[in-house]
């Protein structure tokens, strides 16, 4: 079972309350692994502890209980060989474009000289469509144009696990597409393990080979593993036209809406240490039912913008 | 508003500028004007008194604005003249006074950025030596004069050490006050980076406190040119303060008026200097 590339287990998160009160859990419970090269995304409701779970990926955070174990040794602290974007961007806005990029690159390579930093920054810079705006200072860029220098900043330092939280967030749709395509672009070519929060269903299916669903905090759990098995490479033309598409959106926003909230922390708990069961919308009919009564995915198609999953 | 800009098709800092010449103009009239002396043609209407005093003056009177011109051409045309200890040039005595300013502020900078770096990092330093700066910050900087001389037994020294002292504070606070306010997200990013401590220091925390900091270090000199002027009328011997008291003894008013003058370019010379400085190290976010 060592074998994974990541492994959380048994990861709660508690906040200490006033006397006499009990702590204030986020979330409890929680197990999940990563494998090499997967690209898994993380989607609920805000205060469902998304962001703190990422965060102790990232080292900056820690769990109250539970394991977090990378390639057999423990997360203790932030390291380069995970990167992470910002939800904010964080650019060092007293540097130009470029040198933010080189920042992360000469932190990497200690050992490179300036001319090589210089040329892999560019190089990176420019895979997110950047060549000409590199001597500009972040507050001189469009939000979309600081997403993509913190993007390349984070790639381009080649980190095993990416770690991103919620990086279109900020961003409007026409923008936010864009950088979709050219993320998977610069993902397509190293496969690095990732690892998204994102609000967004579509961007869930477009980019995701699992998505973990977590329910409402709380007491928040990881419910549900849903498998992604659109072929690879996907773009956001091609992916909406496949037949298991709708199927498997309706089945995320079903849980959303209506699932994330009813589902009882006891019916999670009661396997133990547990996995999330993995979930494929796209061959429940055949296969074993979904716990719900009922096949969500068999629901008439919903229209749901991705915006109303927002809450809170 | 429209109209006005179409009519007179002048910037506003064309019309600022032409208001501060008026202004200036109308001043310096209404000195050179009010202070004429009145014509005492008549001498057999003069009491005693004004015929010992040589006038029909009973009051001393400001020299007019010609006068100072005229000993500003004077002294600026031969600045760095040294006729012993009494007649040395305006250079001479400025240049004084900024060496005073200049070594007093360099030590309290190098002293105050430092500990204001740890105070700004550290809550425990900060709780520490908060109540000894609230205590030490509201001393005026010339009641340290006489511990000072005391203590160091050159009146240099001690004048060095007022400005220390003085321009000491503001550098501090602004510096613990900027890196502790330095963004969480800045600091994070240093961190996955697997920064150094000191490397994160000098990379991330001063790039983002820096224009925090010179705005301290702004008020600093200012401060310090401030009182540099009443510890050298202390002192005395040499600078721009001595000078001023100086010429005072001798009763040379319009050396009074033309040092005061200097002071005050010098000042905003020197605030100049470092405005020029903290738009470098600005940054938008």
């Amino acid at each position: 079972m060592s074998q994974h590339f990541v492994q959380v287990q048994q990861a709660s998160k508690r906040f200490p309350q006033g006397r006499g009160q009990d702590d204030l859990t986020v979330f409890e419970n929680v197990n999940f692994n990563l494998e090499k090269g997967e690209f898994v995304c993380i989607i609920g409701h805000s205060g469902c502890g998304k962001s703190t779970i990422l965060n102790a990926l990232a080292g900056l955070d820690q769990f109250t209980d539970g394991g977090l174990i990378m390639e057999g040794h423990e997360v203790t602290g932030p390291g380069l060989e995970r990167g992470v974007v910002f939800q904010n961007y964080s650019l060092l806005p007293w540097l130009t474009a470029l040198e933010n990029v080189k920042f992360g690159v000469r932190a990497r390579w200690k050992e490179w000289p300036p001319a090589q930093v210089d040329e892999h920054s560019r190089d990176y810079l420019s895979m997110v469509g950047l060549d000409d705006v590199i001597d500009r200072k972040p507050s001189q860029l469009s939000g979309g144009m600081r997403q993509r220098v913190s993007i390349a900043r984070t790639f381009a330092t080649k980190p095993k696990l990416l770690l991103l939280d919620e990086p279109f967030g900020a961003l409007d749709a026409l923008t936010r597409g864009v950088i979709q395509d050219e993320l998977i672009k610069i993902w397509g070519r190293d496969r690095q393990t990732v690892f998204m929060i994102t609000h967004d269903v579509d961007e869930a299916i477009l980019l995701a080979d699992r998505i973990l669903l977590m329910t409402n905090g709380p007491e928040a759990r990881i419910a549900e593993a849903v498998e992604i098995d659109l072929p690879r490479p996907r773009s956001r033309a091609e992916v909406v036209k496949h037949p298991h598409y709708y199927r498997i959106r309706n089945y995320l926003i079903d849980f959303l809406v209506n699932r994330s909230s009813t589902l009882r922390t006891a019916d999670i708990d009661g396997r133990g240490l547990s996995y999330p069961q993995s979930i494929n919308p796209a061959r429940a009919d055949a296969d074993s039912p979904t716990p719900d009564e009922g096949d969500p995915a068999n629901h008439k198609l919903v229209n749901f913008t991705p915006k109303e999953t927002h809450h809170g | 508003m429209d109209r006005t800009t179409t009519e007179w098709n002048l910037s506003l800092n064309m019309r600022a500028t032409l208001v501060a010449l008026v202004l200036l103009v109308v001043g310096l009239g209404l000195w050179e004007g009010l202070n004429q002396v009145p014509s005492g043609g008549n001498t057999a209407e003069m009491t005693e008194y004004e015929k010992l005093m040589g006038g029909v003056e009973d009051t001393a009177r400001v020299p007019p604005p010609s006068d100072v011109i005229e000993r500003a051409w004077q002294e600026l045309s031969n600045p760095f003249y040294d006729a012993g200890p009494n007649d040395k040039g305006i250079g001479i005595q400025l240049g004084y006074s900024l060496y005073r300013v200049l070594t007093g502020y360099l030590l309290a900078a190098a002293v105050a950025i430092p500990v204001g770096f740890l105070i700004g990092m550290s809550p425990l330093m900060y709780r520490a030596l908060n109540p000894f700066i609230q205590v030490l910050k509201p001393i005026s900087p010339l009641a340290w004069m006489p511990l000072a001389l005391f203590i160091i037994r050159d009146s240099e020294a001690s004048a060095i050490f007022v400005i220390f002292i003085c321009s000491i504070w503001p550098m501090l606070i602004n510096t613990a006050f900027g890196v502790a306010g330095v963004r969480e997200d800045w600091v994070n990013v240093a961190r996955t980076h697997e920064l150094s401590p000191l490397k994160t220091a000098f990379k991330v925390i001063l790039p983002a406190a820096a224009p925090t900091i010179l705005t301290g270090m702004r008020i600093s000199i200012g401060i310090a040119w401030l009182v540099i002027v009443a510890a050298e009328m202390l002192v005395g011997g040499t600078g721009i303060g001595y000078y001023v008291w100086n010429e005072w003894n001798n009763l040379d008013l319009t050396s009074v008026i033309f040092s005061i003058l200097m002071i005050g370019v010098v000042g905003m010379l020197l605030d100049m200097c470092l405005a020029t400085v903290s738009r470098l190290v600005t940054y938008e976010e």
